[in-house]
């Protein structure tokens, strides 16, 4: 793993709104195969690092590497060409669509000669059933409506769409957040199942289990500036977990509570 | 396009897991197959309408001259109604549409009377003239992120007001431009846009004694009014744009969540510039074979179509919120319309139990809607 160039490279990424200093100098690298948790608290600028990333902001200075060259994307789309897809919390899905026609949104296969042109949607829907039977959903009709499906099938369809679509990168912004515990291992498996495809993963969240649950690597993001970044064998999940806060007030209200915050 | 095989072991050999799935699929019940149809509401409304006429209204409502009644404001109405559910999908309103047939009525009428163009550069001229109204309408409802209804409301009173002054400036003080029936000449054009379709068909229908006739041997309905055809091709039309290409998708995508559909690399802005193209082009259309028909315009032409086009399409299963709806079901709310407008007539009922009507359909459909939006998304 450490001989290759990594997928995603950056360093010292700094981004400016304005007088605000969103991101003072921010490195990181995701190479093949590996789960990288990216950590911070509320405001740590993890939101602004994605966007970043995902092409919607362009940094003020700073190198960004994929694949070792140097690239600026200036939308969304560029980004997702150069194989880098983000999957947003709430933001991938729309309840009301099937499946398939949510499978395929903005990517749509086509036949026939113009004026006849008409997506493709038996092979839509084939694809789509084969998809969700790997992730180990059992779409029972992929016309019915993403609304169905529970918010972790929800997180999985959106993040095997990504992977259908060639995505070498998955950030996945929080994908864990809203959900349950049951729902919550499903999708911590199917990250561990996408690794195994040979993707790089950017995992962001602000839940140290989760993330010490599926990642080999943690970067810790604070008040715009990268902590350090640390192997699984180098730390203890208590040490992330004050590491991520900032130390000491946690640790003194965990003590206070008696218990771990 | 990368399809990564899978390299853990699969669990089960694959043909065996496409049986188990075909199976299943058969178990999605018929019910909930036709439960999932939008327009359900609007056919099914269709069906307790006309089973109330069938029981109250004289019988002659429902030969073949009655239909044609009934189809006739259906028609225009409908075709309003059918843009009006595709730019409600995409989640936009437009509430100058009745105003637009208006305006639309006096430049297509000044194009021939004042202007004396040929029929088909009128026509082609007053349909780019709209659709650049419409486009107007749609990036100002994108650029400045106001709500559609806000900005399409300013350009009901605009366009209205814009009518009643140009018809004035034109005529030299009237509200109504006449002749335009007889300048606008005959010819392929015309016979697309005016008169009846299919009159050889129904002559051939009544020498066969399939229809009704007269003593002399004409049939009672001599054909189609061209309007029915152009409702009944675009409701077509728009049902397949809607269902089977991508830019149908992305109507929905756009309606259902614009921010999801635009992090999915849909053009949600062109999308819904163009549909309010498609539906101030829609209402141009409307004018033209309105105008043709009646040989005139005036101000008053569309007026309030824009509420009736958009409980049409509210009828034929359309949310208010965008993202669900279709394109067949206004084609049904258009005729459920027309049906209670031209049927009332045929009972001892007084037709101004019409609006009362209306409003209950109204009630009843966004009820309905609204029940069904939570079986489809399992919303509780």
């Amino acid at each position: 793993m450490e001989s290759q160039v990594p997928l995603i490279e950056i360093r010292n990424l700094v981004k400016h709104f304005g007088s605000v200093i969103a991101l003072s100098g921010v490195s990181l690298n995701v190479h093949r195969g590996e789960v990288m948790c990216l950590l911070g608290d509320n405001g740590a600028g993890k939101s602004t690092l994605i966007k970043t990333l995902a092409g919607v902001h362009r940094p003020t200075s700073g190198d960004f590497l994929v694949e070792g060259k140097p690239v600026s994307f200036s939308s969304p789309r560029e980004a997702l060409d150069a194989g880098i897809a983000t999957v947003y919390q709430d933001l991938a899905m729309i309840p009301l669509m099937s499946v398939t026609r949510n499978f395929f949104m903005g990517r749509e296969p086509v036949k026939g000669v113009w004026p006849f042109r008409r997506v493709d949607f038996d092979h839509c829907d084939e694809v789509t059933r084969e998809e969700m039977h790997k992730i180990g959903i059992d779409v029972r009709d992929p016309h019915q409506a993403v609304g169905t499906l529970s918010g972790g099938e929800r997180q999985c369809v959106a993040i095997a769409r990504a992977v259908y679509f060639g995505a070498k990168v998955l950030i996945l912004d929080e994908p864990t957040s809203a959900l349950g515990v049951a729902q919550t291992s499903m999708v911590l498996k199917y990250i561990h199942q996408v690794r195994q495809k040979g993707l790089g993963v950017i995992f962001i969240t602000h839940n140290v289990r989760h993330a010490y649950a599926v990642g080999d690597r943690f970067t810790v993001l604070n008040r715009g500036k990268t902590l350090g970044t640390y192997a699984k064998s180098e730390i203890q999940i208590d040490e992330l977990q004050n590491l991520m806060a900032g130390g000491k007030e946690l640790q003194a209200v965990s003590a206070e509570l008696g218990g771990m915050v | 396009m990368v399809n990564t095989t899978q390299p853990t072991a699969d669990l089960s050999p694959a043909p065996a897991v496409k049986k188990i799935q075909d199976e299943r699929l058969r178990e999605v019940s018929l019910v909930t197959k036709i439960m999932r149809r939008p327009e359900l509401g609007a056919l099914a409304g269709l069906i307790l309408v006309a089973i109330f006429f069938a029981s109250t209204a004289d019988a002659s409502m429902f030969t073949l001259a009655g239909i044609m009644n009934i189809l006739s404001p259906a028609a225009q109405l409908g075709i309003l109604a059918i843009a009006a559910a595709l730019l409600m999908i995409g989640g936009e309103f437009d509430l100058s549409i009745g105003s637009m047939v208006a305006f639309t009525g006096l430049i297509f009428g000044a194009f021939i009377t004042l202007s004396g163009w040929p029929l088909l550069l009128a026509i082609v001229a007053t349909l780019v003239i709209a659709a650049v109204l419409g486009g107007l309408n749609g990036q100002l409802v994108i650029r400045t992120r106001l709500p559609s209804f806000i900005v399409t409301l300013a350009f009901l009173f605009i366009l209205r007001g814009l009518s009643l002054v140009g018809l004035k400036w034109a005529t030299g003080g009237s509200t109504q431009m006449r002749g335009i029936g007889d300048q606008a000449g005959e010819g392929l054009v015309r016979e697309l846009f005016s008169g009846n379709a299919l009159e050889g068909v129904f002559a051939w229908l009544a020498a066969n004694d399939l229809i009704g006739k007269f003593p002399n041997g004409t049939p009672t309905v001599t054909g189609v009014p061209v309007s029915i055809v152009w409702f009944v091709g675009f409701a077509l039309l728009a049902t397949w744009i809607l269902l089977r290409t991508r830019v149908g998708n992305w109507i929905f995508a756009a309606g259902g969540d614009p921010n999801a559909a635009r992090n999915s690399g849909v053009p949600v802005d062109r999308v819904k510039t163009g549909l309010f193209m498609f539906t101030a082009a829609a209402a141009a259309l409307v004018a033209i074979l309105t105008v043709l028909d009646a040989g005139s315009t005036d101000a008053r032409r569309g007026f309030q179509k824009e509420f009736e086009a958009i409980i049409a399409a509210v009828i034929g299963g359309c949310l208010l919120t965008g993202g669900y709806g279709s394109a067949i079901g206004a084609f049904f709310g258009a005729i459920i319309f027309g049906m209670v407008s031209i049927g009332l007539t045929y009972t001892r009922f007084d037709s101004d139990w019409f609006q009362v009507f209306l409003g209950a359909m109204l009630l009843l459909a966004v009820l309905f809607n609204n029940f069904i939006r939570r079986k489809v998304t399992g919303e509780r």
